[in-house]
């Protein structure tokens, strides 16, 4: 299995070490053309405003939209998530506006407000600590959408059929279930 | 809930990676660089450039200057603070600021003793021209090192020293009998602990950058081929003649910087580059990297 780490910035080698602790293979890509080889793709975190002007300048955008048509699956953190959601709140353009969500960004402050807790994931037994970094927030999903965790009643984690996303890093800890759990969707939309 | 761990600080930085972070002056410039795709903007009073021209005390930015940036841009907002001047680190904590840069380009305020960067929740970014200046920053609680260079030059000489320096000494370390560590740590000066995980790991616990002397899109590429995660661009930018087209043909050659006829492309036209000082010309006590230790 081929999966992709979107690698036009940000947080790169993290995920890639978590696919292939999962036993898949992990690819930094670049450039449009790698897209046929993959299975799956995962948009990393980093900054959205530098990944989406960098999307639009490579031909990601129309790519990415036809990857996602084609039933693969993507996962995005963070920065991902915010490039996948259909709106963001007081931005006129959305990038590749595939989610049926509404995003917040920086929506619990500034880098200080940074912080890590215990969160219950649906799909994932036990706890997993989630690490949010100046960390967007879900404001709102549309009927396709299925709400997979919350903080302090705020969504943070959501799928919408083969669409993935946290607004935190679980390629900053040890634990890769939630790599796990995207390699199944995976799986499932190889079968 | 826990705020400010060491893992919330150094993701923080784990998520420049591949990016530019610039220098700017004011809201407008705040703007043209985040346009550009910059991953931060470094909130300053003045360029280095015109810090070595001016000469005097150089302080902490005026914190209008900080808050005028952080009300335009949605990018993360940094400022330095001086060497060893733990206040104005808290001054700039409580403006919200994302990161701070106990920088050398700044006059230092304490020759002996640099801040103990683990009493803060914000992460901190330190300069260091080899391994066992980094180790002992991110030993003080350093999040983020980057090469110190010679800032304001222009002339990438010094970050090219600094990061070769440090990559043949990681090199090093990584080869060395685990019998060899403590003796190294002695004479680099390291803590052992944190020798013994570069040793481990082949790499810095944290995310390193290069900075001092970038002025080109091939000067931003080359540092990311000796190593650096990521670039910082001072003076390089808005010193230049057209700071818009500088600022995103170094972000585009930072992304993908095995491709030259991309990077060839992107340098065509581009206007003149901040003028440059010859570091030779410099006088020892010009020399904003002797700063710090």
């Amino acid at each position: 299995m081929n999966i992709g780490v979107l690698a036009l910035q940000g947080a790169v080698a993290e995920h890639i070490r978590m696919v292939e602790r999962e036993g898949a293979a992990g690819v930094a890509v670049k450039r449009t053309e790698q897209l046929a080889d993959l299975d799956g793709i995962i948009i990393p975190g980093g900054e959205s405003t530098t990944i989406g002007k960098l999307m639009r300048l490579y031909g990601f955008l129309e790519e990415l939209q036809a990857f996602a048509k084609q039933g693969k699956p993507i996962f995005g953190t963070c920065a991902g998530l915010i490039v996948l959601a259909k709106e963001i709140e007081g931005q006129e353009e959305a990038h590749l506006g595939l989610m049926d969500i509404t995003v917040i960004r920086n929506a619990f402050g500034r880098q200080r407000e940074s912080f890590e807790a215990d969160l219950p994931i649906k799909g994932v037994e036990g706890a997993v600590r989630a690490v949010f970094i100046r960390a967007p927030l879900i404001g709102r999903v549309g009927p396709e959408v299925d709400v997979l965790c919350t903080y302090q009643d705020q969504i943070v984690a959501a799928r919408q059929s083969n669409l993935l996303v946290a607004s935190f890093h679980p390629e900053l800890t040890d634990d890769s279930r939630m790599h796990a759990y995207f390699l199944d969707m995976v799986r499932e939309a190889r079968a | 809930m826990e705020t400010g761990t060491s893992r919330v600080k150094r993701g923080m930085a784990e998520m420049q990676k591949g990016g530019v972070i610039m220098d700017v002056m004011n809201a407008e410039q705040a703007k043209i660089a985040e346009a550009a795709g910059a991953v931060a903007v470094m909130a300053l009073e003045r360029v280095p450039a015109d810090i070595r021209a001016a000469g005097g005390v150089s302080r902490m930015a005026d914190p209008t200057i900080v808050e005028e940036v952080q009300k335009v841009v949605s990018i993360p907002v940094m400022a330095k603070a001086r060497i060893g001047h733990f206040v104005e680190a808290k001054v700039l904590e409580a403006l919200g600021v994302d990161y701070i840069d106990e920088s050398e380009v700044l006059t230092p305020a304490d020759e002996v003793y640099h801040i103990n960067k683990h009493d803060f929740t914000v992460p901190f970014v330190c300069g260091a021209r080899d391994i066992g200046e980094a180790l002992r920053r991110i030993g003080e609680g350093a999040s983020m090192i980057r090469t110190k260079g010679e800032p304001g030059t222009g002339n990438i000489v010094e970050a090219v020293r600094h990061m070769r320096m440090m990559m043949s000494q990681i090199r090093k370390v990584q080869s060395m009998s685990k019998d060899e560590l403590m003796a190294e740590a002695k004479n680099v000066g390291a803590p052992y602990e944190l020798l013994l995980q570069v040793h481990e790991t082949g790499k810095l616990p944290v995310v390193n950058f290069a900075a001092g002397g970038v002025a080109t899109p091939s000067d931003a590429a080359l540092m990311m081929h000796l190593g650096s995660d990521g670039v910082f661009v001072g003076s390089g930018i808005f010193k230049s003649d057209n700071p818009e087209k500088f600022a995103r043909a170094i972000v585009e050659a930072t992304t993908h910087y095995t491709d030259f006829d991309l990077i060839a492309k992107l340098s065509k036209n581009l206007g003149t580059p901040m003028k440059g000082i010859e570091i030779s010309k410099l006088e020892v006590t010009q020399r904003m990297q002797e700063r710090g230790w």
